[in-house]
């Protein structure tokens, strides 16, 4: 399938048609995932009343965001072994997707906590180590997409931010494991108060139940979907865009 | 290979943080500074200073490696070094490893000297020293490691100091924990064995990235 649209022409063909239908099925995936899981689902109080219902937003983006930068790698890196013109758009187009679902993370994160923690939002944010790790993976998309906006030739920087996201990716398994180990020796209560993140088993050892869990699937497929088409929209601008350039240069040059 | 091209990226840096000035005493008033600095935002407390004073030292080190990392290969690009060393040898790799390497020796560890004198200022307790000065040399390592990548990948930036924070700070954040919490737990602890680790790692990856890095800016 990848190495079928890693044809330009193809790719070109394939995401004028899968734009509109995985934005629109996306948008009602969202649509129905937030409808019940705002007005739907009952409220679970030991996951914080009606504030859990930022779960619905938070663990989806959560997953995406992680799933993102891994993207973002494998495209620099196959950008950078076989200097295939479309992995580097789709890099291009990954950061900004990705580094606004990793602000999503946080920001729905915190809202959520902040019952639980019960002590401001900063709290949130800066004593919880998995909220703090996304936070450092938006760091990494930021400083991924500052480096490209710096550097002056379009080969020059995105070779540059090919190495970038390569040696991010590396180090993102040792700041997950460092980030947790702060964790546990920190001042602010373990995140086990509330369980942010992944849908786990609860204390009592219940499972997530199946209403909630159904509305996080259709959340994450929704997500997805929308990040896809998005991604696939910027992608198009982008190679629209070096066509134009392509088209300027040639009528410069006079042929 | 010849060794020439590693002696004289080893000597250039050597006389490079002579030269403008004061360079090597840059860094070391800016840490001092920083960390002096602390009694006036945090209160002067003698309890808390000696609480936080090591983790204190660990943000004005990184704070202070970033200093000179602007200046660490834009002055080779700009003086043609970098041509000549990518001309003379395969691996470009290892000159910037050496630069790395004398980078700190000469802006990184008399931070670590210095460190004693300033953890005493803040009151942290004498028998934390030792750990405390290994974990920073070790730490100040990989501040060097990751942030040179950063400075290869900017080299043909200008002024571009503040993006080589933005690019390594995310990078210093696991040596940041494991050495802070080194100087607590001692030797004989899972944050000194991954801070060791983590060293170590850097010294094998970073100058592959930094290598890559100055290929490109040169072109």
């Amino acid at each position: 399938m990848l190495s079928y649209l890693a044809n330009p022409f193809r790719f070109m063909r394939f995401s004028k048609i899968a734009i509109p239908i995985s934005f629109a099925a996306g948008l009602l995936m969202v649509a129905w995932s937030l409808y019940n899981g705002l007005f739907v689902v009952p409220p679970d109080e030991a996951q914080g009343g009606d504030l859990m219902r930022a779960m619905f937003t938070h663990v989806p983006s959560a997953w995406l965001c992680m799933g993102l930068y891994a993207a973002l790698a494998v495209s620099s890196f196959i950008w950078y072994i076989w200097r295939h013109e479309l992995a580097d758009v789709a890099a291009r187009a990954i950061a900004p997707i990705g580094a606004g679902y990793t602000a999503l993370c946080f920001i729905t994160g915190s809202i959520w906590g902040q019952k639980g923690w019960g002590a401001g939002w900063h709290n949130l944010i800066l004593g919880d180590s998995r909220l703090m790790s996304v936070l450092v993976l938006f760091f990494l998309f930021l400083g991924y997409i500052a480096l490209r906006a710096a550097l002056e030739t379009r080969q020059k920087a995105a070779r540059a931010a090919a190495i970038l996201a390569m040696v991010g990716m590396i180090n993102v398994p040792i700041i997950k494991v460092s980030v947790d180990m702060w964790q546990t020796t920190t001042i602010h209560q373990p995140s086990s108060v509330i369980s942010i993140g992944a849908p786990e088993p609860r204390e009592e050892g219940s499972g997530m139940d199946w209403v909630y869990l159904q509305q996080l699937l259709w959340g994450f497929g929704g997500h997805s979907l929308l990040a896809a088409a998005m991604i696939m929209m910027l992608m198009r601008s982008e190679v629209y865009g070096q066509q134009a350039e392509r088209a300027l240069a040639l009528k410069l040059e006079g042929s | 290979m010849s060794a020439a091209p590693l002696l004289s990226a080893f000597r250039q840096s050597l006389f490079e943080a002579w030269a403008s000035g004061a360079g090597v005493l840059l860094p070391l008033g800016f840490f001092a500074g920083t960390a002096a600095m602390v009694p006036f935002t945090l209160g002067s407390e003698a309890e808390l200073l000696s609480r936080v004073g090591p983790g204190i030292l660990w943000l004005a080190l990184a704070l202070s490696s970033m200093v000179t990392l602007e200046r660490v290969f834009q002055a080779d690009l700009q003086d043609g070094a970098l041509d000549l060393w990518l001309q003379d040898t395969g691996s470009i790799s290892l000159v910037a490893a050496i630069k790395t390497l004398t980078h700190w020796l000469v802006s990184g560890f008399p931070l670590v000297l210095l460190t004693p004198l300033i953890g005493f200022m803040l009151g942290v307790p004498t028998t934390k020293m030792i750990p405390a000065m290994i974990g920073y040399s070790m730490g100040g390592l990989i501040f060097f490691l990751w942030g040179g990548v950063a400075a290869a990948l900017s080299a043909s930036v200008a002024r571009a100091g503040l993006l080589i924070a933005l690019i390594a700070l995310p990078l210093y954040v696991p040596a940041l924990i494991f050495g802070v919490q080194m100087i607590d737990a001692g030797f004989n602890s899972p944050s000194f064995m991954l801070l060791s680790a983590s060293t170590l790692f850097a010294l094998g990856v970073a100058p592959a990235a930094m290598g890559a890095a100055l290929r490109l800016a040169a072109e």
